[in-house]
């Protein structure tokens, strides 16, 4: 079943476009990179899917639905989306924070009901976030707030999760380690996971679908072995980069193309 | 605040609802009824001592008993004069009350404001919504001085207007890319005040011209609590009842704005809506406190920020703590004023800023470290 179609999706910004006919499909249970350099459109096209942006042109659909079409808290139960790091301004403690999620299902006179907190609960397990519950938020570290701001958004109970930069900031091993639990969630329980990466490598190894945009729009669009090809990341990124492929590693390896390098150096390390 | 003990692992099934609520979320609401039960317990004591305390001084017992015989339920022999009767019912009580209520609307506002702005430091006075209210009431004061077809509603109308005013403009003025940075808050806030109060000052002088009585305006720009009789003092009741109601229905929507904007329309919250209906109850608690009592610094700021820190953030218990809390602090700063200084009478904000601004500043330059100027 396709869960996000995108359709001839125009927008700008003051007259500047952004994004110029994005036409795309991305079905249930996927989990998609959306690469790109800075200013290619990668925030602008989770925030017109999540329903944050409304397209000038083209249309957005999520199960079927134009966002514009269903109410907020539906929409709040179908797409989650976890934005790139940042804190709150009150001391909210980590469990208050995933909470949060349950908004869409709350009623005014109404409090909190077992149902809410098994779901919190079991969002919390699941991101490994209990035992930080009583904790500050804000005194978390980068890490464990994005662990947080995971949960938060399985709270809403939904079927798409929209990462932006999950792994901006973190140390090498905690961004394994978020994007190692993107992927259980995507296995365990099907949810459908489009995110902006900055990290083509990270990509390669922790998504199957890899969509490239440069310039507003789709330069390439598939599994990492074939969208990562130099000739294609040179046009994408506007740079000589290298693609290197390890033995016994499915993803290749890009690097960037350095000028002063172990070969070409031959004058050596002045520094050393 | 006790180490987490939490032990992770789900229980489920039917008998879990006990342990599913883990010790904290217990730990938070228990200590949330006790902080109603002692502000309760403690607002009703500083009312009877405020009523007690003057210079003529009437046992708490006195009070009791008469107010008791009031309700028809008691029937104490009445061992004290009929002039103490008078002084309670018709002198000191409309009073109390009124600051109970002034202190209950500008904390809950402070709140909303905080809320809103995502901003701790947001409060009514140092904001300029106080004095939007202010000089919006002065203005109803002077109109209804030179036209008296107006009527008992534009002071409060105007207020109502004024405050308003004011919190969009500043609303609109110290964003900064879907922001609201405590610099360009204060900034603009303070130079809204001083427009705003120069503006009544000048109002002041050019009816003394006109020997136009605006003596209240003076007593707006001191900051004290002018209610004293029970007809006003039920309208300001009416206002702060209802919008503290109203506020407790968007404790949800402040939770969630925490988030930002963006994330909190991600919950589902319809983010523009929502943010008027707060800036208009807002500015409606803070007109119906600067009619009732004019400019009253601090008071939505240190007894919000005191109440975070021992009971958390969540607005659903901060909103009924911060109004029970604000009514307890006025009635006590008002009771202080009166009795600091005798026989001069303190205006109460006097006091309020006394207390409240080493406060705020302490607060800022705290929080100085999370805010890169």
């Amino acid at each position: 079943m396709k869960t996000i179609q995108l359709h001839e999706l125009c927008f700008q910004y003051n007259h500047r476009p952004v994004l110029e006919r994005i036409s795309l499909e991305i079905t249930a249970g996927e989990r998609v990179a959306l690469l790109g350099p800075n200013g290619a459109g990668k925030t602008t096209l989770l925030k017109l899917i999540s329903g944050a942006l409304v397209p000038a042109q083209g249309t957005v659909r999520v199960n079927g639905h134009k966002p514009s079409g269903v109410s907020k808290r539906e929409l709040a139960r179908t797409i989650a989306v976890v934005p790139q790091d940042f804190g709150v301004p009150f001391a909210f403690t980590a469990r208050e924070i995933v909470e949060l999620g349950r908004t869409p299902y709350l009623r005014l006179l109404r409090g909190v009901g077992t149902g809410d907190r098994l779901a919190v609960e079991r969002a919390m397990e699941l991101t490994d976030t209990s035992p930080l519950a009583k904790r500050i938020f804000n005194e978390l570290s980068g890490g464990e707030r994005q662990r947080v701001m995971i949960a938060l958004a399985l709270a809403q109970e939904p079927d798409i999760l929209l990462l932006d930069e999950p792994t901006q900031q973190l140390d090498i091993t905690r961004q394994a380690e978020i994007l190692d639990l993107v992927v259980d969630l995507n296995r365990s329980r099907g949810l459908t996971v489009l995110s902006a990466i900055h990290d083509l490598n990270l990509a390669a190894v922790y998504f199957h679908r890899l969509i490239v945009l440069h310039d507003g729009s789709v330069l390439a669009d598939g599994p990492p072995a074939e969208v990562l090809r130099p000739e294609l990341l040179e046009i994408a990124y506007g740079g000589p980069v290298e693609v290197v492929s390890i033995e016994n590693r499915s993803a290749p390896v890009v690097l960037p193309a350095s000028r002063t390098r172990d070969g070409s150096s031959k004058g050596g390390n002045p520094e050393r | 605040m006790p180490v987490s003990t939490e032990k992770p692992g789900l229980k489920l099934g039917k008998r879990s609802r006990e342990s599913s609520d883990s010790d904290w979320g217990r730990d938070a609401a228990m200590r949330f009824r006790f902080g109603i039960f002692l502000l309760v317990g403690l607002l009703l004591l500083v009312m009877v001592l405020a009523a007690a305390v003057g210079t003529v001084e009437v046992s708490p017992r006195t009070i009791l008993s008469l107010l008791l015989n009031r309700t028809g339920l008691t029937d104490f022999p009445q061992t004290w004069p009929l002039s103490d009767e008078t002084i309670i019912l018709h002198l000191r009580l409309p009073r109390v009350v009124g600051a109970a209520l002034v202190g209950a609307a500008l904390s809950v506002a402070g709140i909303l404001f905080q809320g809103l702005l995502r901003n701790p430091m947001a409060d009514p006075y140092v904001i300029g919504t106080s004095g939007g209210a202010a000089l919006g009431a002065s203005v109803g004061v002077v109109l209804s001085n030179h036209f008296s077809i107006l009527g008992f509603g534009t002071v409060p109308t105007l207020a109502f207007l004024g405050a308003t005013g004011t919190m969009i403009l500043v609303y609109r003025l110290s964003r900064v890319g879907g922001r609201t940075p405590v610099v360009t808050l204060l900034l603009v806030g303070f130079s809204v005040s001083v427009i705003l109060g120069y503006t009544m000052s000048f109002l002041l002088i050019v009816n003394d011209r006109l020997q136009v009585n605006v003596r209240i305006i003076y007593t707006w720009l001191l900051g004290g609590v002018t209610l004293s009789r029970w007809p006003q003092v039920g309208i300001i009741a009416l206002i702060v009842i209802v919008g503290s109601v109203l506020a407790f229905a968007f404790a949800r929507t402040l939770n969630a704005l925490s988030l930002g904007e963006e994330h909190a329309a991600h919950l589902g919250i319809p983010v523009e809506r929502h943010k008027t209906a707060l800036i208009a109850i807002g500015s409606l608690l803070t007109a119906a406190a600067v009619t009732a009592a004019g400019l009253i610094g601090f008071v939505g700021l240190i007894v919000p920020h005191f109440l975070r820190l021992l009971f958390g953030p969540n607005h659903t218990r901060l909103l009924p703590l911060g109004a029970l809390g604000g009514a307890a602090f006025l009635v006590t700063a008002d009771l202080l004023a009166r009795i600091a200084m005798p026989p001069t009478e303190l205006p109460v904000g006097i006091l309020t800023a006394f207390v409240g601004g080493p406060a705020f500043l302490f607060l800022l330059r705290r929080t100085k470290r999370e805010y890169r100027f």
